[in-house]
């Protein structure tokens, strides 16, 4: 049974695999790491299937941009709890970048940083089964904020009209 | 003062229902300690030696009168009727219990209030001036942009998990500095440009703790309409390169080190760039709404007179020491000393703090400060009530009359309550208050700051006393290490270590004979520091272990 996530807001069933999942078929959609991608980019470009890449913490952005038309899915790995720099990787691939696909967030998260994450940008969210209810609810924690990010819908005080 | 508007209440009513959450999911088993930590310390909740400790924000130092009688009816009714000021400008309570802190943001959150940030890898409360407004060597009063400075910080998606803490201060006065700006990972300073338009330096990389260093400047001149995308792009820098590997590494002073203030300045600027003209550029109207909330009370039009003048000895000396220069005449600043001999510096009752409200609403329009020297200070007052404003605080023992001086200590809550302390501070303060008990004497030292830490987290600001004490372990016991000649302010320098550290009974004695050579050698009206700085440590060094060689 493929494992469950919250994107866009509801709990999908995950239709994304990664490279050791048992009995890939060339046409299923891959998430790979920045590292992977890097070391093996033309035989993940062979594939029919859509593509994604996940940033580890200490992976530039920048790196990855030449390829974001290509990409179907980014994202940032978060290894542990105190870990912050995807949230800007998050803004930049959004903002800056201009990434339309899916943003995806996976890692050390809980429903206690979704509601910054989606300001950040992310869209999609590996939870554990036990937090996915609660992070549906937890997308809506706030509902103002002070400064500019890239969501839309909040009533932010501090944008210029 | 800043009134909070209806996004202000949503946003810290959803906070305390968010914390009240988390703490009903901690407390029934859902989540780890591990995982709680993280998010009680972004609400400032610590779990110290005795019981929890939550901290206050109190952004810039500034209180209503209204605010100042919920943290004294928090303190009598959730703790144990008293609350401590730091060096940040913020109030801890040492003993909520935890299962009561939701309802204690709650009745914070009734009068715009929170704890937000006060703790954690994050933005922490931006400090600044407590003269702020009334000085009269300020250029431009900083609150409206400490506020905005507050409102982008606060709850900013991309800073939440920052490398490591990261604290901001704000003068509007940058030849006296009143707000340490230079020990902050930020310091802005308020300045008039080349043509006259005022505008921003911004200092990076100040900071104590374990690595002490003076900020350094790495832009002269910001026009004031860039400052938060200036500020976005500082943190965004640092969140992306600051070092995540080692927590003694880890703050932004690090990086700039690392990198050198060039290399450092120019990414800042390469962020900036692309940012600057974005959203984050602040329009001139809403900085004029934002000043709307700081304008200057209803002053009275008032002649300057002496109210020291022909009243007894004990007024007086409140008087030249407790108060200082309004820049409307007919007004002074008014001390709140909260350095009472017997009293933990910084500490103050639930009855003193509803003492003050109500001396703020008769006397100060309503409105109190807190100083990061852990005063409190009523900026407004006119001369002629002073008198009966010292009677008032005379009789609640606030008024006692040494700001400035050697007994004005600046100390962190030390081992008695701090789970990160290695020695007792609070005991420090009273045997250094026991042992120069005479008024004279200390009015003859003059202006002089001990600043004393409990570790070298530096929550006392050692490094930057005039006369700077550490507590340090030596196999279980507490000793201390003396600096001397760091100083806050414009000038702010790092004191150096005179020697070895001595254990707790003689660190007394050692200040004593650090002041004997002082007076041996000063010149005028030289201050401390300032003999320091022409001597050298080492006639000081000299007579301290001299002294106990001889013994």
């Amino acid at each position: 049974m493929p494992r469950r996530l919250l994107r866009d807001g509801a709990l999908v069933a995950d239709d994304w695999h990664v490279p050791s999942d048992a009995e890939l078929r060339d046409d299923e959609a891959l998430i790979v790491t920045f590292a992977e991608w890097q070391a093996d980019r033309e035989r993940w470009l062979a594939r029919s299937g859509r593509l994604g890449v996940m940033l580890a913490p200490a992976d530039e952005v920048e790196r990855l941009v030449p390829d974001l038309a290509r990409l179907d899915l980014a994202g940032a790995d978060f290894p542990g709890p105190s870990e912050g720099r995807g949230y800007t990787q998050g803004r930049l691939l959004r903002e800056r970048f201009g990434f339309a696909g899916e943003l995806r967030a996976r890692g050390a998260i809980r429903r206690d940083q979704v509601f910054f994450l989606a300001r950040c940008g992310f869209n999609s969210f590996e939870l554990p089964d036990s937090e996915l209810e609660g992070a549906v609810a937890a997308l809506a924690t706030f509902s103002a904020a002070y400064q500019p990010s890239n969501d839309l819908g909040l009533r932010a005080k501090l944008v210029r009209p | 003062m800043y009134r909070y508007d209806t996004v202000d209440r949503t946003l810290v009513r959803e906070r305390v229902a968010q914390f009240r959450d988390q703490t009903r999911r901690f407390l029934d088993g859902e989540m780890s300690d591990d995982e709680f930590r993280h998010l009680r310390l972004r609400n400032g909740l610590y779990i110290q030696t005795h019981a929890p400790m939550l901290r206050v924000a109190i952004p810039y130092g500034l209180l209503s009168s209204h605010q100042l009688r919920t943290l004294a009816s928090i303190a009598r009714r959730y703790d144990r009727g008293y609350g401590h000021f730091t060096t940040r400008q913020n109030l801890q309570y040492n003993w909520p219990r935890l299962e009561q802190v939701p309802d204690i943001l709650a009745e914070l959150a009734e009068v715009e209030m929170h704890a937000i940030q006060t703790s954690g890898n994050c933005i922490r409360n931006t400090t600044s001036d407590h003269l702020a407004g009334v000085a009269a060597d300020e250029l431009e009063d900083p609150r409206p942009w400490c506020e905005i400075i507050r409102q982008w910080s606060t709850f900013h998606p991309e800073f939440t998990y920052l490398p490591r803490k990261f604290k901001i201060a704000v003068t509007g006065s940058p030849d006296q500095d009143r707000a340490a700006t230079l020990v902050h990972d930020i310091g802005v300073h308020i300045v008039q440009g080349a043509d006259g338009e005022r505008g921003f330096r911004i200092l990076a990389g100040g900071g104590l703790g374990r690595t002490p260093v003076i900020g350094q400047v790495i832009r002269e001149f910001l026009p004031r309409r860039h400052l938060l995308s200036y500020l976005e792009a500082v943190l965004r820098v640092y969140n992306r390169e600051g070092r995540r590997d080692n927590i003694h590494k880890a703050r932004i002073k690090i990086l700039v080190r690392a990198l050198g203030i060039e290399e450092f300045t120019r990414r800042v600027e390469s962020e900036w760039l692309l940012i600057r003209d974005g959203r984050l550029e602040l329009e001139e109207s809403a900085v004029e709404r934002m000043r709307g909330f700081f304008r200057p009370p209803a002053y009275r039009h008032l002649p300057d007179i002496d109210p020291a003048a022909g009243k007894h000895a004990a007024f007086r000396a409140w008087y030249r020491y407790n108060t200082v220069a309004h820049r409307v005449s007919g007004y002074r600043a008014v001390y709140v000393s909260l350095k009472k001999p017997d009293v933990a510096p910084g500490d103050a009752t639930d009855a003193q703090l509803d003492l003050v409200a109500d001396l703020a609403d008769r006397y100060a329009f309503g409105e109190a400060r807190v100083t990061h020297t852990q005063n409190l200070v009523l900026a407004d007052v006119e001369q002629g009530e002073a008198f009966e404003l010292w009677r008032a605080l005379d009789e609640a023992g606030l008024a006692t009359p040494n700001i400035g001086t050697l007994t004005d200590i600046i100390c962190c809550p030390g081992l008695d309550f701090c789970s990160l302390a290695n020695a007792g501070s609070i005991d420090v303060a009273k045997l250094i208050n026991d042992r120069f008990d005479d008024y004279d004497y200390m009015y003859d030292l003059g202006e002089i700051e001990i600043k004393m830490s409990g570790c070298m987290n530096a929550c006392g600001h050692h490094h930057i006393g005039n006369i700077g004490i550490l507590g340090v372990d030596k196999s279980g016991e507490e000793w201390y290490q003396i600096t001397i000649g760091g100083a806050a302010g414009a000038r702010a320098a790092l004191g150096s270590v005179i020697g070895p550290s001595v254990p707790k009974h003689e660190v007394a004695e050692s200040i004593a004979r650090l002041l004997e050579v002082y007076v041996d050698h000063r010149r005028d009206d030289e201050r401390f520091v300032d003999t320091v700085r022409r001597l050298g440590v080492k006639p000081f060094k000299d007579r301290v272990y001299a002294a106990t060689a001889a013994a």
